[in-house]
């Protein structure tokens, strides 16, 4: 099942991502991520879900019930540019050392700390080049990671 | 000129004075205390209910009378949860109401402090929308906009949370002003092109039928769907909700549909080639398994809320909008067109006389609740309000009450809240002191809310109660009967516990005790003559009578079970 991916302007207001989650899971919806952050519109909030359901329709009306929800744009996936940031703190040791540089290095994935036998990369990208990071890394054994919630624009707006 | 300084508290009072409230229920306690103080003073009605949920009922028997904001007032903690089902009730039945609980001091929030919920949290999911207020200058703003937002759109419950040390704040009485509410715009006039392709599609429909509910009601639009109907020869079902908003008796009302609908206006649906659903939300209770319902039916679906539109059912023309706008739009759109339906509508009124509503009231046997309330419509001169709680007797005044104008008749339909009769009853005595108000309870349902009776004589709400009493959770025994090889688990209660008389005469009421047809006059009418106390009447009825026609829960309404014979072939 494809994606989709909601672009939903909210009032800046305590409480909101409360009633927007509540709302999903009220509703029996699963969501694949959720990010939500300011805008440069002063008391304006965007989130970013993504789903993967054939009833994103209904999720639309359900959040656009809600009374801070202002305006929910479904994204075309074919022209909106998305991006996810990932953290993820390797195992390195003198023999891995080399190989672990080198393969972030290829990845685009910038070094954001090294200590005696580990490592912590930063990455930003599409959910698939942090998937495929995350593979690459994972031989040399992953300590910890976190992935933020997928932020998305569209191109032609 | 300095402006007039007022504590939190007189500013709530205040505010709801400027919003034309004339009458709360509430029940006070720690943290709403300040709000009481103002309220001793106000012109404003307190209703002093003796528990927060059936003030909740009594604000929503208000509502759903009026088509006005119900008001209900409790305190933090238990006064808030003990909310939350008139809440969900009135969210599921869009009845508008305002809700306002005290909270513990914002400084004290967060701590787990004695009688501490998290109200806002716990109310989240049985509210249109909901305040926590956190300075007392929000005040008279944020009850403007709860009133907005309970009465408008689509209507519902809203929830304004104040924290105790807020409702003593003092800060300056300020007008409310223009109301910002950038995410909250309902549409309520319909698109004009969805309007055009619905007449189309009317115009070419020869087996149409107007699927109407609750939305009429709360749009005020009976009168212009009387003439949808009439002019364009339209046979209409009601829905539970929406009772009353098409005269029963008229030829072309066919009364309920669904579960336990009557056989005609489940069986009308089945056969439409067109369903003209308007305010209207296609319940399971209507559609039973959504796949075999309407199957050779167009739809075209109008409502307030367009997350109803094509949440059940897809519609060929959805149209967001006012039932009433909707309705006038259609009238205009038809013009002078004569619809073909004669003979559509002559079928149904031979299925009618077919298929009946039926009972068999024996004379000596054991009272029916569909005789009983025949007779007691015959007795009743004026037009009544009529309140039911939940079950086997709700399903029976549903079938069997001539329902002839608008909010006269109040049931909890979405939430199916038991004990929602008597408190509800009392709000709507409280709106309509003149009219005859009648609460038809079953006994289980009653025994739920019951000290409410006490609400009613102290407060002087002589309103009229008919516990319907076959000492059994009728409708589940009903299910057991049919479903669980007659193992009555947990379905029993008694006859003669409590005794009705002594706890109606307790509680500052009268109470009557109807056993056979012989009683029925004349108990009735001592209850009709009685109007300067409550009247309780314990009818004991038939606890092995049931509820038909019948459509299991996920059947299909073709299939339709008539009687107890028909349940052998099941």
């Amino acid at each position: 099942m494809s994606e989709r991916i909601l672009s939903v302007l909210v009032e800046d207001k305590p409480g909101v991502l409360a009633r927007v989650s509540s709302t999903i899971s009220r509703r029996g919806f699963n969501i694949n991520s959720l990010s939500v952050g300011p805008t440069n519109i002063e008391g304006r909030s965007k989130m970013t879900i993504v789903t993967e359901l054939d009833a994103v329709e209904q999720v639309k009306k359900q959040l656009n019930k809600l009374v801070n929800v202002i305006k929910i744009v479904e994204l075309d996936p074919n022209m909106t540019i998305e991006t996810e940031v990932l953290l993820l703190k390797v195992s390195i040791n003198k023999d891995s050392q080399t190989s672990v540089i080198e393969k972030a290095s290829l990845s685009n994935a910038t070094s954001v700390d090294v200590g005696q036998d580990f490592a912590i990369f930063e990455l930003t990208g599409s959910s698939k080049e942090l998937d495929k990071f995350e593979a690459l890394m994972k031989p040399f054994g992953i300590i910890e990671m976190v992935r933020g919630g997928r932020i998305a624009l569209q191109s032609n707006l | 000129m300095t402006k007039e300084q007022l504590t939190g508290a007189e500013l709530v009072i205040r505010g709801l004075e400027y919003l034309n409230v004339s009458t709360v229920f509430g029940v006070p306690g720690g943290a709403i205390l300040p709000a009481y103080d103002p309220l001793y003073d106000s012109p404003i009605r307190h209703i002093l209910a003796r528990h927060e949920q059936g003030a909740g009922h009594m604000a929503e028997g208000y509502a759903q009378a009026t088509g006005e904001l119900g008001v209900v007032i409790a305190t933090s903690g238990p006064g808030a949860t003990n909310l939350i089902t008139p809440l969900a009730n009135a969210l599921m039945d869009s009845t508008p109401l305002l809700a306002i609980t005290g909270q513990v001091a914002s400084t004290a929030i967060g701590n787990d402090a004695f009688q501490e919920a998290y109200t806002v949290g716990l109310s989240m999911a049985a509210t249109k929308h909901n305040y926590l207020i956190t300075d007392a200058s929000e005040i008279s703003q944020v009850l403007k906009e709860a009133k907005f937002i309970a009465t408008t759109g689509r209507p519902g419950p809203v929830l304004v949370d104040i924290p105790k040390d807020i409702l003593n704040q003092v800060a300056a009485w300020v007008e409310p002003g223009d109301l910002d509410l950038p995410g909250y715009k309902p549409t309520t006039e319909p698109n004009p092109k969805m309007v055009q392709q619905a007449s189309s599609l009317i115009k070419k429909s020869k087996k149409p039928i107007l699927y109407v509910g609750g939305g009429i009601i709360h749009s005020k639009a009976n009168n212009e769907l009387f003439e949808l109907a009439t002019k364009f020869n339209i046979p209409v079902v009601t829905t539970l909700m929406g009772r009353g908003a098409f005269p029963d008796g008229h030829e072309l009302c066919l009364e309920m549909p669904g579960m336990h609908g009557n056989y005609t206006a489940t069986t009308s649906i089945q056969n439409a080639d067109l369903l003209i659903a308007i305010g209207v939300r296609f319940d399971d209770r209507v559609t039973a398994n959504p796949s075999f319902f309407a199957q050779n039916a167009k739809v075209i679906h109008a409502d307030i809320d367009p997350a109803e539109i094509g949440k059940v059912r897809d519609a060929e023309v959805p149209i967001v909008g006012d039932a009433k706008s909707v309705i006038k739009g259609l009238i205009e759109a038809l013009g002078d067109e004569k619809l073909d339906t004669e003979n559509w509508v002559s079928e149904l009124k031979e299925m009618k006389t077919e298929f009946p509503l039926s009972y068999k009231q024996e004379d000596k046997g054991p009272l029916k609740v569909p005789y009983v309330l025949e007779e007691l419509q015959k007795l009743t001169k004026e037009e009544a309000i009529v309140v039911a709680g939940v079950g086997q007797h709700q399903m029976w005044v549903s079938q069997h009450w001539n329902f002839t104008e608008p909010n006269t008749w109040l049931n909890s339909g979405g939430l199916g809240t038991m004990g929602y009769a008597l408190p509800a009853a009392i709000g709507a005595k409280t709106a309509y002191p003149d009219k005859l108000v009648l609460a038809l309870d079953g006994d289980g349902c009653f025994q739920m809310t019951c000290q409410e009776l006490i609400t009613a004589s102290t407060e002087n709400i002589p309103i009229k109660i008919v516990v319907f009493n076959n000492g059994n959770h009728g409708m589940v025994r009903q299910w057991q009967k049919i479903f669980y090889n007659s193992k009555f688990s947990a379905s029993e209660l008694t006859h003669d516990t409590p005794d009705y008389l002594k706890l109606a005469e307790s509680m500052g009421a009268v109470g009557l005790r109807m056993m056979e047809k012989s009683d029925i006059e004349k108990v009735f009418n001592k209850m009709l003559e009685i109007n300067d106390r409550p009247v309780l009447v314990d009818c004991i009825v038939d606890p092995d009578d049931m509820v038909f026609p019948m459509v299991p829960a996920g059947g299909s309404n073709d299939q339709i079970i008539m009687n107890e014979e028909d349940l052998k072939n099941l």
